[in-house]
């Protein structure tokens, strides 16, 4: 499923994050990158100086919006100054497909700027899909969301994530950005099996996937993105490659960001990854 | 969102007056490591390190003239008071000036310093990444038909001849009725717009030089604690020996770099004026007459000009002559822009 209809077709390699601390490196040195990731609230401002930035990233790469706000899962009603300017953006960067969280975060038109996890439950199911075609159609762009991680469960789930994620972008139709780490991470504080979850995923609607750092606490993991990839998560992602074929594949990494090479190379270890599920798909 | 604990943790008991760990044990299930009160406090903390973090982050200056013990409880009850109702932790401090000025208490003996900052720096968020428009050009200026209140600049160029602009009718408060000559701009009728992120803001304090000092002052990564402690005593001797004083300044962008510009009284009420949508006439009629409203001149001025009166001794071609001087310096910052 190297492309598919929720990537556009496309047939992106391995990308990175695009943060600031990167900026001088990448336009002076124009490094070799296959793709950038933005954070799309970063970038839904009027003008200045990260609008310049991101017109001169794209002048010579490609680059995929990624958002952290959308809230698909809250009860609230979509923000429509939001989505203007997430339009206005998407027009700008001619991102083919847009990503964001299967998460809420607002309650009332308060922000908590996180992302939390949803209750499993088919009526969530149902407003979260309706808030995903929503979105679709008013930004005329594919729409894929993103599995979160997370640190609690709630009593009136009636399914597993998986489930209710499969569950979620059946009813709309839409692509899934596969985080592998935050698969990891829930594994680990839900005591679920990481491989179950994987194996469940409809591989033919996985547009994009995540790989990131985690911490490791005494009783939980956190979801941090401050680190290298551990070898358990390069083992979700092979697996997971096994299942799609060769996907386009991000590095997550926002806090603690080491130089720009350290964060490619980080990345690039995907490719033998992506080059193995190559192989096996030639033979 | 109830803050955390002193110690950082949730507290034991919701606004509500019920007891947290008995709401979680409602809603989250428990694992076999942690409680269900365990499991929401990693949220709960999560998200007062993010906002706290965020509000800090955006006022260095505000955290350094109230230092940082009154700082974190300034921003756990302004947070607490105004959640963010924004899609971007830009806007946290978007309420903060308005929160602030009905709270002294927050800011004790130093209520207008801090106010000052805040507004600086909200301004600065602001300019840095409002819209950038087309400047108007020199020629847009000379050929802008006087007869076109609203929309002079898109009006076709019926005018032929053409000289540099003259101010001295405008310059002249008793003027408001006399007509530019022919081929100049007519300030009767000129209505002219500034840059989105232009910012003007009539200060009590120098804080302008107080938060460059601060910014300068800060590494991007403190190397130790020692070198921290430095800062901080650097720092709140800076605020100390900060002496009230007006200024009147403009926070603007060249080359999208925010940058902080000092401005005669004059030259802000014109640039003022002009934002609020007066003529060129009657901006310029209001800089030379004695302010009535602003509490801020009341407060500092010792000219005793009677209300509507010049309160200015430059004559009338001087007066005329500044203005034209500053009319080149804003022009060649770019800071008229056509209108919609």
């Amino acid at each position: 499923m190297p492309a598919n209809r929720f990537n556009n077709f496309t047939t992106y390699g391995v990308g990175i994050g695009l943060r600031i601390p990167h900026y001088d490196h990448i336009l002076r040195r124009k490094p070799t990158c296959d793709w950038f990731e933005i954070i799309s609230e970063n970038f839904m401002i009027d003008g200045g100086r990260p609008l310049q930035i991101l017109d001169q990233i794209l002048e010579r790469y490609k680059v995929v919006q990624h958002g952290v706000s959308m809230y698909f899962g809250s009860a609230d009603k979509l923000n429509r100054d939001h989505l203007r300017r997430l339009k206005t953006l998407v027009k700008r960067t001619k991102t083919p497909w847009l990503s964001d969280h299967l998460c809420w975060g607002s309650v009332d038109g308060r922000y908590t700027h996180d992302l939390l996890p949803m209750p499993y439950t088919f009526e969530a199911a149902r407003l979260t899909a309706q808030k995903i075609k929503e979105v679709r159609d008013f930004l005329e762009v594919p729409i894929v969301v993103e599995n979160v991680s997370s640190y609690a469960e709630y009593h009136v789930s009636e399914m597993t994530e998986w489930e209710f994620l499969n569950e979620v972008v059946e009813r709309a139709d839409c692509g899934i950005l596969l985080d592998v780490n935050n698969i990891y991470v829930s594994s680990q504080n839900h005591s679920f099996d990481p491989a179950m979850y994987l194996n469940s995923i409809p591989a033919g609607r996985v547009a994009q996937i995540h790989i990131a750092g985690h911490s490791k606490y005494r009783k939980y993991i956190l979801d941090t993105h401050d680190h290298p990839v551990i070898d358990p998560v390069w083992k979700l992602y092979d697996r997971a490659i096994q299942r799609t074929g060769h996907t386009a594949t991000l590095l997550e990494w926002d806090d603690h960001i080491p130089s720009f090479d350290e964060v490619h190379h980080e990345a690039l270890k995907a490719n033998k990854y992506l080059a193995s599920a190559s192989l096996a798909a030639a033979v | 969102m109830t803050p955390l604990t002193p110690s950082d943790r949730m507290r034991r008991i919701g606004p509500d007056g019920r007891s947290l760990a008995h709401t979680a044990k409602e809603i989250i299930k428990p694992n076999d490591r942690l409680t269900a009160f365990e499991r929401l406090e990693i949220y709960n903390r999560q998200y007062w390190f993010r906002i706290l973090d965020g509000l800090s982050d955006d006022f260095p200056g505000l955290r350094a003239v109230l230092g940082d013990r009154r700082f974190n409880k300034l921003s756990q009850h302004y947070l607490t008071d105004c959640p963010s109702r924004s899609f971007t932790m830009r806007d946290l401090g978007s309420r903060l000036e308005n929160w602030l000025a009905k709270r002294p208490q927050y800011a004790p003996g130093r209520l207008q310093l801090a106010l000052d900052m805040v507004r600086l720096e909200w301004a600065e968020i602001e300019a840095f990444d409002a819209a950038f428009e087309t400047p108007l050009t020199a020629t847009d200026l000379t050929h802008a038909d006087p007869g076109s209140a609203h929309d002079p600049y898109h009006s076709k160029a019926s005018r032929t001849t053409s000289s540099a602009p003259s101010f001295q009718n405008a310059a002249s408060p008793g003027a408001q009725n006399s007509v530019a000559p022919k081929g100049s701009i007519d300030p009767a009728k000129l209505r002219l717009r500034l840059q989105p992120y232009i910012r003007l803001l009539p200060l009590h304090y120098p804080v302008d030089d107080l938060l460059l000092a601060i910014k300068q002052d800060t590494p991007a990564d403190i190397a130790s604690n020692a070198m921290e402690e430095r800062q901080k005593r650097k720092k709140v001797s800076a605020v100390a020996r900060l002496k009230p004083a007006l200024v009147y300044l403009a926070v603007h962008r060249i080359d999208n770099t925010v940058y902080f510009r000092r401005l005669e009284r004059e030259e802000f009420t014109i640039l003022d004026q002009l934002r609020r949508g007066r003529t060129l006439e009657q901006a310029i009629s209001a800089a030379f007459r004695q302010p009535r409203t602003s509490k801020l001149t009341r407060a500092n001025s010792r000219r005793k000009s009677a209300p509507g009166k010049p309160t200015t001794s430059r004559s009338v071609e001087q007066r005329a002559a500044d203005v034209a001087s500053w009319f080149q310096n804003w022009s060649s910052l770019g800071w008229f822009v056509r209108q919609p």
